[in-house]
């Protein structure tokens, strides 16, 4: 007993006290900034391992990028990687970043369903389905819920159960072997429910884009309520993508 | 062709050997005098049609995209049953109840007990052995390295890069493979304390599972602070180092490790002498010397039941010669044996940290370009991650293009340690048997 307290007070406080506000350290690839100035776009076209980079205007699209930096090392003067780790949006083509955008990553208000706020705000629990993730996605979602982050504090929770959950974060490319289960699992989610992608490979496919041992058809005529870039996405970005999701608007 | 490679562990090196067969022959199998083969060749039965006269257990493997066995789908798996009015299964997965990727157990069971467990993998399957030779510049490869098991992220990069460079002949400074030991070390302590942390909560131990759990966060916190990703992507690159190591970042991590190790240690010691806990991990999920020498299994999977296996002992790459590792064996196989391997295994690894850094070689600035990879070379590379042993295997053709790459994960071996363990074990116990080995759908499934 003394023990137990001792360990507990030998950890002190170790929780995030204000997500909204938290830092991460400056070698941190969060938001990239394109800057203006000639540059050979065709070279960077060609580095990017996953086609996020394209020319003319040169822009970045967070839903392909593995966040690797590369292009920051070939041409810092040109394309840099700011901290600003607030990338989640429910908009796919905010996530493509312009020559000279150095402006916040929001949500589109007009996209968000009304019955998103009125259901969730208080309470939301989320069922994850992970379709070929390669668990970097899976630790950094567990990683919300923990002391540290505890995401808990604002009743975002992931359930054991799609009879409980409020909707579905899918990480990974989805592989043809789990899209039937996906589905499935889907279905089984009650209305109404929200979608989440969490992380490139689950936005685009990201390294595994083209390869045909995937079946991406689930999300064809699905509206996706949150788009989590990130290789993996860090629980900061979800966290807050998800409160700027189910927060009341005036 | 066939290749087979076998690491001679005494000898420190590796045996290989090769066969000219033809994909419609039908073969005797090795698995029938040996058991550790049988992956491997349902592995070649799936990918390429080649027929076993004698194989006991001729079943699909990960049910890959190009299968050559292509009748036989995922829904359709052919399931060992017991017929019995006594005995009933129990199916669990793909999807599971925790934030974890997708695999299915099925149980036989006698009430509570468990008689047999079979384990049907496959749904992580990306196709990532043909996307290596489809992907053509290094930076994607390279990538796809670093997806293979996204929680061993300098295990399989270091993997990849070594055998990279071989091929490419091409010697690693010394600042490229300290990153590599050191990147691999500190994986090593982040996976496994975040690993005691489950088996907390899977003994529903509220107190372990926060503070182990929060003792991972300023490790892979430190990967944050060095190359900008909490998992290490990014920072192990072919002839390459854009985060040289340095004394800032030596300060930072010696100050990590001090706060880490009096915390580690003070939780550690509540947890492995309280009866509760121990009563659920002792003599819980056995895998005896003789079955685990029978499967072949490899890292903690053969460091838990008295066989010393580890590539860092007896192959050893990057820095690794210097350090002379002394593998941590433990005896009973059971879930206290993987756990307190996890515990000594995070405490060597900070003398080793502290060893590297005593010696930090300075950045080469003038570095050598890696030349085109050697035409009609078969290169093989084998690195001790933290769970174990994982191989990776390229040849190349006349003009030095990829045409085969093999990537095999820790957990190829082991599934099948975890299928054994939980067998007389009641259905309960079966969660943190399976936590104790935490093994990799992911990189089984490729």
């Amino acid at each position: 007993m003394i023990d137990n307290l001792k360990i507990l007070l030998h950890q002190g406080k170790q929780y995030i006290p204000d997500v909204t506000t938290a830092k991460v350290p400056d070698v941190f690839r969060g938001r990239p900034i394109i800057h203006p100035g000639k540059v050979d776009e065709k070279e960077l076209v060609e580095l990017c391992p996953t086609g996020a980079i394209s020319a003319s205007p040169l822009r970045i699209d967070l839903g392909k990028c593995t966040f690797c930096g590369e292009c920051a090392f070939a041409c810092p003067e040109k394309i840099s990687f700011t901290t600003d780790h607030k990338i989640a949006t429910n908009d796919r083509q905010r996530l493509v970043i312009v020559e000279g955008d150095d402006s916040h990553i929001k949500l589109n208000p007009d996209l968000i369903r009304a019955e998103i706020s009125s259901y969730f705000s208080g309470s939301l629990k989320l069922r994850q389905v992970s379709a070929g993730g390669d668990n970097s996605c899976e630790w950094e979602l567990n990683a919300c819920g923990n002391v540290n982050f505890d995401m808990g504090r604002f009743g975002i929770e992931f359930v054991a159960s799609p009879r409980h959950a409020d909707g579905i974060v899918i990480t990974g490319p989805i592989t043809e072997n789990m899209a039937a289960l996906l589905q499935i699992c889907y279905d089984a989610t009650p209305d109404p429910k929200i979608i989440i992608l969490a992380g490139t490979d689950a936005i685009s496919g990201g390294i595994f884009e083209d390869s045909p041992a995937l079946d991406r058809r689930f999300l064809d005529k699905k509206q996706v309520d949150l788009y989590v870039p990130g290789n993996p996405v860090h629980p900061l970005t979800f966290i807050n993508g998800v409160l700027e999701l189910i927060r009341r608007r005036k | 062709m066939l290749l087979c490679c076998i690491a001679d562990d005494a000898a420190g090196n590796i045996l290989v050997s090769s066969a000219l067969v033809n994909c419609s022959q039908t073969l005797p199998s090795f698995t029938a005098q040996r058991l550790a083969f049988h992956k491997f060749e349902r592995e070649i039965n799936e990918n390429f049609g080649i027929e076993y006269i004698d194989h006991p257990w001729l079943k699909p493997v990960r049910f890959p995209q190009n299968r050559a066995t292509g009748q036989s789908t995922i829904a359709n798996y052919p399931f060992f049953r017991i017929e019995s009015e006594e005995l009933h299964e129990v199916g669990v997965g793909p999807i599971h109840a925790g934030v974890i990727e997708p695999g299915h157990f099925r149980f036989i069971c006698n009430g509570e007990q468990i008689l047999h467990l079979e384990i049907q993998l496959g749904y992580q399957h990306r196709g990532i052995e043909s996307l290596f030779l489809e992907k053509k510049k290094l930076l994607q490869r390279t990538t796809l390295a670093e997806s293979i098991a996204g929680d061993t992220v300098a295990g399989h990069t270091t993997a990849f890069v070594n055998l990279w460079e071989t091929l490419c002949g091409y010697e690693a400074d010394e600042d490229l493979q300290f990153t590599r030991t050191l990147a691999l070390e500190l994986e090593r302590i982040a996976i496994h304390t975040g690993d005691l942390s489950a088996i907390c909560t899977d003994i529903a131990y509220q107190l372990g599972s926060s503070v182990f759990g929060r003792l991972r966060t300023p490790v892979i916190n430190y990967f944050q602070s060095w190359c900008g990703n909490r998992f290490a992507k990014s920072l192990i690159r072919a002839g390459q180092n854009h985060f040289p190591f340095n004394e800032t970042l030596a300060e930072q991590l010696l100050k990590m490790l001090d706060a880490f190790e009096p915390d580690f240690d003070e939780m550690w010691a509540e947890f492995h002498t309280l009866p509760s806990a121990l009563s659920r991990l002792e003599k819980t999920g056995v895998v005896t010397k003789e079955q685990v020498s029978n499967i072949g299994t490899v890292g903690m999977a053969a460091r838990m039941s008295s066989i010393s296996r580890d590539i860092r002992a007896t192959h050893p790459h990057d820095l690794y010669p210097t350090l002379a590792h002394e593998p941590i064996i433990k005896h009973h196989g059971d879930v206290y044996s993987r756990t307190h391997i996890r515990y000594d295994e995070i405490k060597q690894s900070i003398s080793y940290i502290r060893r590297l850094l005593e010696k930090i070689p300075p950045e080469n600035k003038d570095r050598k370009a890696l030349k085109k990879p050697a035409a009609n070379a078969f290169s093989i590379s084998l690195t001790e991650g933290w769970r174990g042993e994982i191989c990776h295997c390229a040849i190349t053709d006349e003009r030095g293009e990829l045409v085969h790459y093999k990537v095999k994960d820790t957990s190829f071996h082991n599934w099948l340690a975890l299928a054994l363990a939980v067998r007389n074990n009641e259905i309960s116990d079966f969660p943190v048997s399976n936590k104790s080995f935490d093994l990799s759908y992911c990189g089984h499934d490729l």
